[in-house]
């Protein structure tokens, strides 16, 4: 080919092939039209297209087109050895990848039988920054959930809390988003000298943001007559689903990784698992999905003043520690299939693994991703709803296209 | 709760030929691909059991020499708090079973993606296209032996 060719040229029906409605136009009836939402709207919360059908305003059916951010997860995994995995896995969900990544390593750790050898210190690192990153994740899930409603400032007040622990994460791991700083058998660096007592003083800057967040976003009149008794998800029908995380919590579930496995330090830390009560509305509606998510803010807030404590008390930093000194050199594991899981801000996220034995390199390495199984429910949940509705369901799901379409 | 033991009791009595594999975590049973439905109701409906949850649907391919493929389902009981996997093995060349999105709704986008991936056909599908992939994509890429096309729309996909 020559060098100066246009590599990709543009035919009408290039579309239509490629992705085709599952309904025709051809079949509908008179009253019946298709609307195309996506995939490149602010409201789908990234590439996600959906083909709806609608009778007048009323939508009788919602069709999900994924994929348009598929970057072939799997294979890459199936293709490097398992640390190298890591950075890929921080791609999957790129607003909570220390979540994402301490699972995996979880994972790994288990296969190779060495999760008992990790130092306490590393552990409360990992679940500081597991918790610091739940927190700006679910920032940015009420900030643009805001938006979607039409409340433009708490999103930016938001994004400027949010700053600083991105900042934090920088300092200790060097990158904003993705971060590859928990490492199979320990960490990437111990944190930075000051690090505990930058934390703290954010956390008592926060403190007060979080109660001015929930007075201008939650409490407003507007947000609740957008969200309230919309999009009601029963808990039968959740579960049915698969849904996990704050989404099954907010239809009245107590259900928690956190708490139900028990694992890294999470037992000897004190937190309460938020539920739904339907205080505006009905159990398990948009408001109550949002208002969990408020919740857990408060509760990941003092997970970390509790991992400040004991990283500054019990497991204080000594010139001796390495954080490095059980990352295995060869992380070969027995022939096994194994499952992990464990809680993200969105909910369960599981790595199903197949090792040979014979290699450094996972035979067969599936994400089993949070977001895919949630937004699965969305053509259920909004039949016979408004648009302006489907937009306030959508946003409550909380996806990140990233870890629907890996 | 019942243990292992106990569940592999359950379902040997919905199907004969079943074999337990101690060896993954979680402890999973393998049965034949016919008998999948069968013991996928009966884990889901019978009250010491109570499977609610499908959290995983992987398929597996075990490469050309094995000639097999592999589905495996990560069951998850909310109210017992336990984990079961149900295996299935499948043969390469024309891999079909029933599907489980009659018990599970989980499995209607975890089966697509295992179709879209591997190739693997489920009876009783309500809608079984491809979802990750564009849907005039060729060949299935998940698949040991799977090699890409040259071109796809005038875009080399060599990169």
């Amino acid at each position: 080919m020559p060098t100066d060719h246009i590599q990709y040229q543009y035919k009408p029906g290039n579309l239509a092939e490629s992705e085709p409605n599952k309904f025709d136009l051809q079949n509908l009836r008179s009253e019946e039209m298709i609307i195309n939402l996506g995939p490149q709207h602010p409201s789908t919360h990234g590439v996600l297209r959906l083909e709806v059908l609608m009778d007048g305003e009323i939508i009788k059916d919602v069709v999900p087109h994924l994929g348009y951010l598929h970057r072939c997860f799997e294979k890459h995994a199936e293709n490097l050895p398992y640390n190298q995995v890591i950075p890929f896995v921080d791609r999957m969900d790129y607003v909570a990848a220390m979540n994402s990544e301490h699972v995996y390593a979880m994972g790994v750790e288990r296969m190779l039988g060495i999760a008992g050898q990790i130092p306490k210190r590393v552990e409360y690192v990992r679940v500081l920054m597991a918790e610091l990153n739940r927190i700006a994740s679910h920032f940015i899930a009420l900030g643009t959930y805001g938006m979607d409603m039409g409340a433009f400032t708490p999103f930016f007040w938001i994004m400027r809390d949010r700053e600083h622990i991105l900042r934090l994460l920088e300092w200790a791991a060097g990158a904003r988003l993705l971060y590859n700083y928990i490492w199979i058998g320990g960490l990437f660096y111990d944190l930075p000298v000051g690090f505990e007592q930058k934390c703290a003083e954010f956390i008592t800057h926060i403190k007060p943001k979080l109660k001015e967040l929930e007075d201008l976003l939650l409490k407003n009149d507007i947000f609740i007559r957008r969200t309230a008794n919309v999009g009601v998800l029963p808990l039968n029908l959740a579960i049915n689903y698969g849904v996990t995380g704050p989404m099954l919590r907010a239809s009245g579930l107590r259900f928690d990784l956190r708490k139900v496995d028990g694992y890294s330090v999470y037992p000897e830390l004190d937190f309460n698992v938020p539920i739904g009560e339907g205080l505006k509305g009905t159990v398990g509606d948009c408001w109550d999905r949002a208002w969990v998510r408020m919740l857990e803010i408060h509760e990941s807030v003092k997970i970390v003043e509790q991992c400040l404590a004991k990283l500054q008390g019990e497991h204080q930093r000594t010139k001796e520690f390495n954080p490095q000194e059980f990352v295995p050199k060869k992380i070969r594991p027995q022939a096994q299939d194994f499952y992990i899981r464990g809680e993200t801000p969105k909910g369960e996220l599981g790595f199903f693994f197949r090792a040979d034995g014979k290699s450094d390199i996972p035979f067969r390495c599936k994400g089993r991703s949070c977001c895919f199984s949630n937004l699965s429910v969305l053509p259920e949940i909004s039949k016979g709803i408004l648009v302006a509705d489907l937009i306030a369901i959508i946003g409550s799901i909380d996806m990140v296209m990233g870890e629907v379409d890996r | 709760m019942p243990d292992f033991l106990q569940l592999l009791e359950i379902v040997k009595k919905v199907s004969a030929d079943v074999t337990a594999d101690e060896k993954s975590s979680p402890k999973a049973v393998i049965v034949p691909a016919a008998d999948l439905l069968k013991v996928c109701t009966e884990l889901y409906q019978n009250p010491s059991t109570y499977f609610d949850m499908l959290s995983c649907v992987t398929g597996i391919d075990n490469g050309v020499q094995a000639n097999t493929m592999e589905v495996v389902y990560n069951l998850y009981s909310i109210p017992f708090n336990m984990s079961l996997a149900v295996k299935i093995v499948l043969p390469r060349e024309n891999p079909v079973v029933n599907s489980v999105t009659s018990i599970w709704r989980t499995a209607d986008w975890h089966e697509r993606e295992a179709f879209d991936m591997f190739g693997i056909q489920f009876n009783g599908h309500p809608d079984l296209r491809r979802i990750l992939l564009p849907a005039d994509w060729q060949g299935f890429p998940l698949r040991k032996d799977y090699a890409h096309q040259e071109y796809y729309r005038n875009i080399k996909v060599e990169y």
